[in-house]
């Protein structure tokens, strides 16, 4: 919403600066956007005569000017084909600003001849688009003077309207808003009904179903003859370009001006081109209109028409029709004040995709019970600038009753807006919105203005009394608070904020990647379904919810190597999107490592990342978030993008909480990134929840006062046995004994034949109450030695 | 005697003629050995009577020990030489990099200024809630008092998805706001929650992302006032951003679940172009903010009359590229390792208001 300081003060009648108004209709809640001062950069021009012009001696195009500056004559070389002796000019001389540039002036030599200023042209002090010449100021102008004291520069003032505050998309409603917090006097709004001379010709009518009703509760309407539709006076035209409307016709601006004056739309036909009554009614299936905007739409039954006998005429609220739009040429005048539904409004300004002033206004809503004198005001404008003669008013349907009563106790005030307005205080800011205010009680019965559909409730009217009064009164008030705080994290926010910092400490990198991917790569990940995808998405690159944390981390990967990083491990704790409800996600902690796990270094042999990598970041994830990896099975089916020969699946009984693996190669071909990339995915609520305890003691310690002794085993088995048989066997030979078994040798080849492998373990050793003899040593290996036999088929090598 | 003093000048010059271990054991084997001269010397004192044997005995011990004496002298002093041979041959350059092994990797700041704020919160009492990032429009819109014709729901750039069975659609969060409702309707009030998380609008541009992230705040109970929001969200600012004065301004607004409304506005200076939070010329909006409406208490089957409080939500990306310098929103999603490592936290600086929110 724009409008000019000399407009708002058309309403208000005020002493206050343009910043005081600037800072009030912010803390009003209208809020400004900018202000455009013109004068602001034009501080340092000067009002200049031209008293001498002359040929430059070296260029065609250029004179040399002589110059009063009412200080003094100086020399101005000057390109403008209309620079000649006797015209007053706009004189910037060194140093002063030219907003056009952004730069200050500096004195100059053009070919040859020096210049000590410049005179400029309307567009070079963003005036106006005017470059054909320099600016020419009336005859009189005073030599010497100031530009800015002599041209009157209304400065522009553009705030932003929230949608309850339909009643400030006119002018008078920012004024009526200014005048209550006391910045001025809201002037009054003058309407002296213009007799009519005849009967309209045109009649108007509302022919709605029973239903539809609402849709257009009044139509007011006025016919003209013998008008002359010539441009508008300057000042209206004045008006309408600073706010960046283009000036037409006086019919059309003067349309335009009540739009943005008192935010009451209308709109003039052309009555000559109407054929019959105007009704207005649901559009019929199959009817089109041809707009104002020069587009034909085609309508549908939920629709308003302003109709004629031969059709639509104009889309009520939105748009009129190009056939019985108003031209130069038209005499013959039919003015429209109707009233339309706001919800109707908007649902057809969307479908047919039209913004307009008047839709913009209509879909807020306008003031119910400004139809009649709003027609009284367009018609003593109308007659004022095209002449002519007005009939008698036209009138269908009535005022909605918009009238309530709400009872407010003033006390709420300060109970829910925190600050303490007096009684007489809050009775006089809303007598200055327009309310009728009443005592009722124990407190106020409160009547809102016609204009302020939004205010309904006593709340409304509490935040009415605050706002004006001024939200920086409100004192601020620390919060009542516990005296000492107490973890307000939930179990699973405390291990996923563990799970991020552990991660990160392993030397992954956090990122933060889209909820949503290219539907080709969902697929690729076990997503992509029709469900799944987003009906308006922003582009085709992201068009579907991610099944997976992985195709964003590994498409990241390669936006990392493509700028020359190819050594990373990237990871997101995140949802991935298993069902199109609300809920169907789950939390996860996602990595990938790619390239080199150890670069090249002088000490230590380069090696590139293998599926330990990612086992070993996803076991130490599980770990970090309390749970004990040892708890899990490992299966060897993980989902498809992984390498099928290359990944495992950590599960808690058939539920799978967690896989790892190289991503399969074809799926990084498919996303066109270099492997190879190692994985792993974490299913942060599918890990056991943590016991609760009583008291946070830890279990007592054993220290055993006997040395552990390792004993190593050497097993020849199936090349497709598992290590984790192996060692789970040992482990389980003599668990009172045996604290620890790990793999230190691992060989296949011809030493151990086709099909087989050898796996070295060291089992240790842990006695707690004695010293083991050599007998009870060899006991124990024997044991081992047997389970994995029974377990695995793997014998001991000779 | 002479034979034995004669045993031992020869002893004695052996070992001090040692110029290197091997040599110094040769001379106590020539000397003390099994068949050294002086273990040859005393085999004979068996053959001695009593009493000459007493006197020859003293006699060899001493000479004994006196070499065994001098050997490990020599001994001692022959290992210190070797040992600084050794050490002088295991020289190392140690100007030569570390293994590469100490690399840390970073928090991303979405979770770092995520973390500061729950830490502030927690000192208030608020407990952190989530809801899903998948609504449906009465969560997201309705109970929220946006009315499905509503002008505000424009203000919205919701995505959706397809048509369901009973022709409703659900939609990508808009706001993390359904966190209140979801919240209002499993807990009875006194609540304090904030919630942060993802959310989304379809808007793409220099200063919007079509995915970012919100921290909403709620307050329920009999007695919170717009006060008591002004002084939650004035020690919010002022901890949060670790500067000694935040000027906090509040605005009158317009949000259907809120009235009244208003947005909040932080003191801000621009000199020289560089930006700086605190007491300035300028102001900054950081979110909004209001008392709860009592068409969203009614929705949550919470008695008006009974019940009140506030409710607020704030941009976490716009606050983290407030506090720590950060220019650009839409880097935030880009996974650039060169920007993660830089603006990006070290995994050990957790936050916590006794030590400090920031290094």
């Amino acid at each position: 919403m724009k409008f000019t300081l000399s407009w708002l003060k058309s309403h208000l009648d005020t002493e206050a600066t343009l910043a005081e108004i600037d800072a009030r209709l912010t803390m009003l809640g209208l809020e400004v956007e900018e202000i455009h001062d013109p004068a602001k950069d034009l501080a340092g021009f000067t009002i200049g005569h031209i008293v001498e012009a002359e040929q430059h001696p070296n260029a065609d195009r250029l004179r040399i000017c002589k110059v009063d500056t009412g200080a003094g004559i100086i020399q101005v070389v000057c390109g403008a084909p209309n620079a000649r002796a006797g015209i007053k000019v706009i004189l910037a001389q060194p140093g002063t600003f030219i907003p056009v540039s952004g730069d200050k002036l500096k004195k100059g030599n053009v070919r040859g001849i020096e210049s000590q200023g410049m005179m400029c042209s309307w567009r070079e002090l963003k005036l106006g688009e005017d470059h054909d010449g320099i600016a020419e100021l009336d005859a009189d102008s005073p030599v010497g003077a100031k530009l800015v004291e002599v041209m009157r520069f209304d400065p522009v003032i553009e705030i932003s309207i929230t949608p309850n505050r339909a009643d400030c998309l006119g002018v008078r409603g920012v004024a009526r808003d200014l005048a209550a917090s006391g910045l001025g006097r809201l002037k009054p709004l003058v309407v002296n009904p213009v007799k009519g001379g005849y009967v309209s010709p045109i009649n108007v009518a509302l022919d709605f179903p029973e239903d539809a009703k609402s849709a257009c509760p009044m139509f007011v309407g006025r016919h003209f003859k013998g008008v002359k539709n010539g441009p508008s006076p300057q000042w209206l035209q004045d008006r309408l370009t600073a706010i960046g409307l283009r000036p037409i016709s006086a019919l059309v601006d003067i349309t335009n001006f009540f739009t943005f004056d008192l935010a009451r739309p209308l709109h003039v036909f052309d009555a000559a081109k109407v054929n019959g009554a105007l009704t207005a009614r649901l559009a019929r299936p199959g009817e089109k209109l041809m707009a104002l905007n020069g587009k034909e739409y085609e309508l549908s039954a939920e629709m308003t028409v302003i109709a004629d006998q031969a059709g639509p005429e104009g889309l009520a609220g939105v748009m009129g029709g190009e056939h019985s739009g108003c031209t130069e040429a038209t005499t013959e005048v039919f003015l429209e004040v109707a009233a339309f539904d706001p919800i109707r409004t908007a649902a057809t300004g969307r479908k047919l995709d039209i913004l307009s002033d008047a839709r913009f206004r209509f879909e807020r809503g306008i003031d119910p019970a400004f139809l009649i004198d709003a027609a009284e005001l367009a018609t003593a404008m109308i007659v004022e600038l095209c002449g002519g003669e007005a009939s008698e008013l036209v009138v269908a349907g009535a005022e909605p009753d918009w009238r309530q009563s709400i009872a407010l106790r003033p006390e709420r005030a300060e109970a829910l807006g925190g600050v303490a307005v007096e009684t007489k205080r809050q009775e006089l800011i809303l007598t200055a919105l327009g309310c009728t205010v009443s005592e009722h009680g124990d407190g106020l019965l409160v009547v809102p203005p016609s204009w302020r559909g939004d205010i309904t409730a006593e709340h409304d009217l509490v935040e009415e009394i605050i706002r004006v009064n001024g939200y920086d009164q409100i004192p601020a008030t620390p919060m009542p608070r516990p005296t000492m705080c107490k973890p307000v994290l939930t179990p699973g926010q405390r291990r996923a904020a563990w799970v991020r910092r552990h991660l990160a400490s392993r030397g992954l990198v956090e990122t933060v990647t889209w909820s949503f991917l290219p539907s080709a790569q969902a697929k690729l990940f076990g997503g992509g379904t029709a469900a799944m995808h987003l009906a308006n998405p922003i582009s085709t690159d992201l068009d579907c919810m991610r099944p997976s944390l992985l195709p964003n981390l590994v498409v990241a990967a390669g936006r990392n190597a493509d700028r020359g990083f190819k050594d990373l491990g990237l990871f997101e704790i995140g949802a991935q999107f298993d069902g199109p409800e609300p809920g169907q996600q789950r939390a996860v902690a996602a990595g990938i490592r790619v390239g080199k796990a150890v670069p090249r270094h002088w000490k230590e042999a380069s090696r590139a990342v293998d599926v330990f990598d990612a086992k070993a970041d996803l076991l130490a994830a599980i770990a970090a978030a309390g749970a004990n990896p040892d708890s899990f099975q490992i299966g060897t089916d993980a989902p498809s993008w992984y390498h099928p020969g290359r990944s495992g699946v950590l599960k808690l009984g058939n539920k799978p909480v967690a896989a790892f693996g190289e991503v399969h190669p074809g799926v990084l071909t498919a996303l066109d990134v270099k492997g190879p990339i190692v994985a792993f995915e974490l299913f942060l609520e599918a890990l056991p929840p943590q016991k609760a305890k009583a008291t946070k003691a830890k279990p007592l310690v054993k220290l055993s006062a006997f040395q552990p002794l390792e004993r190593d085993f050497a097993f020849v088995l199936d090349a497709e046995m598992s290590a984790d048989a192996v060692l789970r066997a040992a482990r389980n030979a003599e668990k009172a004994l045996i604290t620890d078994v790990s793999v230190f040798d691992l060989y296949e080849g011809p030493n151990v034949g086709e099909g087989k492998k050898s796996l070295a373990i060291s089992v240790t050793l842990q006695p707690f109450d004695k010293t083991l003899t050599d007998e009870e040593i060899e006991a124990v290996g024997k044991k081992i030695v047997e389970g994995v036999l029974k377990a695995t088929g793997g014998v001991l090598r000779g | 005697m002479d034979e034995l003093d004669k045993i031992r000048v020869a002893a004695l010059a052996a070992v001090a003629a040692a110029d290197s271990v091997e040599a110094l054991e040769a001379a106590r084997v020539a000397a003390l050995g099994k068949k050294g001269s002086i273990s040859g010397l005393m085999a004979a004192l068996g053959k001695m009577d009593p009493e000459a044997r007493k006197a020859a005995g003293a006699a060899m011990n001493a000479v004994k020990d006196e070499v065994a004496e001098a050997i490990a002298a020599a001994k001692s002093v022959l290992e210190a030489k070797a040992l600084d041979a050794r050490l002088a041959r295991e020289k190392v350059d140690v100007t030569l990099p570390v293994r590469p092994d100490s690399q840390s990797g970073r928090i991303h700041p979405i979770s770092q200024v995520m973390e500061e704020m729950a830490a502030i919160f927690a000192q208030m009492g608020f407990d952190v809630a989530e809801g899903p990032d998948i609504e449906d429009d009465f969560h997201n819109f309705t109970a929220l008092n946006i009315p499905a014709e509503h002008p505000a729901r424009q203000m919205h750039d919701t995505f959706y998805f397809g048509e369901r069975e009973d022709g409703s659609r659900h939609l990508l969060r808009t706001h993390t706001s359904p966190v209140q409702i979801r919240t209002m309707l499993s807990k009875k009030p006194p609540i304090r929650i904030i919630a942060p998380g993802r959310t989304y609008r379809c808007d793409s541009d220099m200063t919007h992302t079509p995915m970012f992230h919100q921290i909403e705040g709620l307050v329920i109970d009999k007695t919170t006032n717009m006060g008591h929001l002004k002084g939650c969200l004035l020690e919010f600012v002022t901890t949060f951003f670790e500067v000694d004065e935040v000027p906090v301004r509040f605005r009158p607004s317009f949000f259907p679940f809120t009235e009244p409304s208003a947005e909040v506005d932080i003191g801000c200076s621009r000199d020289g172009g560089e930006l700086k939070i605190g007491k300035g010329a300028s102001w900054l909006e950081i979110g909004g903010s209001g008392m709860v409406h009592p068409n969203v208490l009614r929705a949550c089957g919470i008695d008006p009359d009974e019940y009140q409080g506030f409710a607020f939500g704030m941009g976490v990306e716009r606050m983290a590229m407030l506090k720590y310098g950060i220019p650009d929103l839409r880097t935030f999603f880009d996974s650039d390792l060169r920007w993660l490592k830089h603006y990006g936290f070290v995994p050990l600086d957790v936050p916590t208001l006794s030590g400090g929110l920031t290094r």
